[in-house]
């Protein structure tokens, strides 16, 4: 994958705490082409939002420490400058967040929060930059956006908040999209609206997107590559389809169990991957994932205990498992 | 926005009443005969009666606070002559009007408190976003001392020293003295100077402690942060997004110091001897002057019911989520 247009290489971010540090990124790559979806997903905790914000810089750089290498259309952005990255962020690269009511500032227009990087990087007058404004709401479905420009984000409700959020995301047709959980706060309805808004969105600007949720359901639906997070690494990557057809890795398998289908009778609990995941603070040796793995014994001798399974690169899972990878 | 003023001043009105009837009341309910303090030390029945008769204090106390209240809005007719609206009596101490005395007095205690609140919110959240904007180094370092010190001051020694080293000492500044700013604006500014520093250096410290703690926890919020996503330079960042967040707290806060505020300048007035409403009304109580104080009461309760409303509108328009009705 030359063509990628978000390199990211043995990405490192820790955080300094009271309690010690905690490494909640640790040690990531990944490719992101022009046009195509990486759904990343993972449990709480597992360093999906600590990945995003790293590939735009935003780590406060007082508590945190961020290494390795991120490459925006060939450009290096862990250690960059800050005016640097003041003009990729909200340009060529964007974001989308989880909670529209706070990630929304309750003192501005709706309007207003997405002329503003319009304005501040492409230069536009007032004028342009609010019919612009309009023209992205229309764009992301709000009804009547000449009306509802100049509402504040608590007169719109929650699904119409996510969309002037991603209006506001793509108002300079920005190269790479991070969404960060953009459907978790929504009804399913709205969820499936907004998943389609964005694939839309994507076929007509060829945006990279990265979605991060924790919900194969919704990776399944929009994404066509996956990486399965634990504990702040890889655990498994490929395209959707080899990924949920025939996971390779323990914890995707138990992923794929707790999903919720159809099918699933109301009343019958998921089978969530039991256990808990392992504190990032004093990370266990070997496989993160060897505490809560039912399949050590199938591994010979102490390996999973000891040591550290590799992601290979392109399709593959960071497993001892040998070929004999079966549920 | 117009229909919450008018809401608002109706409600202003109705406490103003509300207030006025009850130390109206009050106040004859008292057992001195308010003749008698009028009267003066050689005093026959005989002019007790006909200055009862000619205040209108032989009438039962329902309808002399009617009298008040219209004299108040249209004015009133004595035997000694028409008092014109807003009329509030005669002096019992120097039988002047006590309208008269309250326009003299009144523009000084404004002029303090006015003043020294614009100086320490200008100067409290200014070095409050300073330490914040500087978050660990020395120069918030030094302000979270100095705001412990601050806080420990009060006004009559803050008041005294200042007097000392500014005015007798460096010959900086000139004696705190009340010219009105109709007349010369800058012998104005430079006589309530050392009264406006003196009244705000109470509050700095808290407001920039306020400020900053408010600022951080604003910088640290989500929409902040989708600020800075979409690429805003740190000054839009930290004054178009933190501080309008920070803001809001900060007028509520002033709104709760009001009374402290007035209060303070009254001390400061007292500091400084000069004549405002405090003065008058201590006097007032001193020379059991019912009309000169309850005209001051009245007259200093309009002015903080008033500034309530200015604040809560203040509020309304720096936070869109607040609904005004
Ligand atoms: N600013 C911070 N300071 C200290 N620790 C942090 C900070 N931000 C995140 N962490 C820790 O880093 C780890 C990874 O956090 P991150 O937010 O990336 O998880 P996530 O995968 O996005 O989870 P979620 O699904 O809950 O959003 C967590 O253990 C979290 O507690
Ligand atoms: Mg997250």
């Amino acid at each position: 994958m030359d063509d990628a247009f978000l390199s990211v290489r043995d990405l490192h971010v820790r955080f300094r705490t009271e309690d010690g540090t905690v490494h909640a990124v640790d040690g990531l790559s990944f490719d992101v082409p022009r046009g195509r979806t990486l759904g990343i997903v993972g449990e709480s905790g597992s360093g999906k939002s600590a990945t995003g914000l790293a590939v735009l810089g935003l780590h406060d750089p007082r508590t945190t420490t961020v290494t390795g290498s991120v490459r925006l259309g060939g450009q290096e952005i862990t250690g960059a400058p800050e005016p640097v990255l003041e003009k990729l962020r909200g340009n060529t690269v964007a974001m989308v967040f989880q909670d529209s009511l706070t990630a929304l500032s309750p003192y501005h227009t709706v309007g207003h929060q997405i002329a503003e990087p319009f304005r501040k990087h492409t230069g536009a007058s007032r004028r342009e930059a609010r019919q612009r404004a309009v023209d992205m709401l229309g764009k992301v479905g709000i009804p009547h956006p000449a009306l509802r420009v100049d509402d504040y984000p608590h007169q719109f409700s929650g699904g119409m908040r996510q969309r002037a959020m991603i209006a506001m995301a793509l108002v300079c047709d920005p190269q790479l999209l991070i969404a960060d959980e953009p459907t978790t706060a929504l009804d399913v309805t709205v969820q499936a609206q907004i998943l389609d808004l964005l694939k839309d969105l994507q076929q007509q600007t060829g945006t990279a997107i990265v979605l991060i949720t924790h919900d194969l359901g919704v990776v399944a639906r929009t994404a066509d590559d996956v990486l399965v997070m634990y504990a702040g690494r890889a655990a498994e990557r490929g395209t959707v389809r080899d990924v949920l057809r025939t996971p390779r890795h323990p914890y995707t398998w138990g992923l794929l169990g707790s999903m919720p289908r159809l099918w699933t009778p109301v009343d019958q609990p998921l089978t969530p991957v039991p256990g808990a995941p392992p504190s990032l603070l004093t990370p266990p040796p070997g496989c993160p994932f060897h505490p809560r793995c039912a399949h050590t014994e199938r591994v010979g001798g102490d390996r999973c205990r000891t040591e550290r399974p590799e992601l290979p690169p392109g399709r593959g899972a960071a497993c001892h498992l040998g070929e004999e990878r079966t549920r | 926005m117009l229909r919450f003023l008018a809401r608002r001043l109706l409600g202003a009105l109705v406490i103003t009443v509300l207030i006025s009837a009850i130390t109206f009341f009050l106040f004859f309910a008292l057992p001195a005969e308010p003749a008698l303090m009028s009267c003066g030390k050689n005093c026959t029945p005989d002019a007790v009666a006909l200055i009862n008769k000619n205040l209108g204090l032989d009438q039962p106390v329902p309808v002399q606070y009617w009298h008040y209240m219209a004299g108040i809005v249209a004015g009133r007719d004595f035997t000694v002559g028409h008092c014109p609206a807003p009329c509030f009596g005669y002096s019992f101490s120097n039988q002047q009007p006590v309208w008269g005395t309250i326009v003299d007095r009144f523009p000084t205690t404004l002029s303090i408190a006015l003043g020294g609140a614009a100086v320490f919110l200008v100067v409290g959240t200014g070095l409050g976003l300073l330490a914040a904007a500087f978050r660990g180094t020395w120069i918030d370092k030094l302000f979270s001392s100095l705001s412990l010190v601050g806080n420990a001051l009060q006004i009559y020694f803050v008041g005294v020293v200042a007097l000392a080293v500014l005015v007798s000492g460096l010959h900086w500044m000139d004696n705190p003295a009340y010219h009105p700013i109709t007349e010369d604006p800058v012998k104005w500014f430079t006589g309530m100077l050392i009264p406006w520093l003196v009244l705000s250096i109470i509050f700095i410290a808290n407001y920039s402690r306020m400020t900053r703690s408010l600022m951080i926890e604003q910088l640290a919020e989500d929409h902040v942060r989708t600020a800075r996503a979409k690429g805003m330079g740190r000054r839009t960042v930290f004054f178009r997004y933190a501080f309008r967040g920070a803001l809001a707290p900060v007028v509520t806060l002033f709104g709760i110091d009001l009374g402290s505020l007035f209060g303070g300048a009254i001390i400061t007035e007292f500091t400084f001897s000069l004549h405002g409403l405090g003065r008058l009304a201590v006097s007032s109580v001193s020379e059991t002057d019912l009309p000169t104080l309850m005209g001051v009461m009245l007259v200093g309760c309009t002015a903080i019911v008033v500034a309530n409303i200015v604040v809560d509108a203040t509020y309304a328009l720096i936070d869109p989520r607040v609904r005004l009705a």
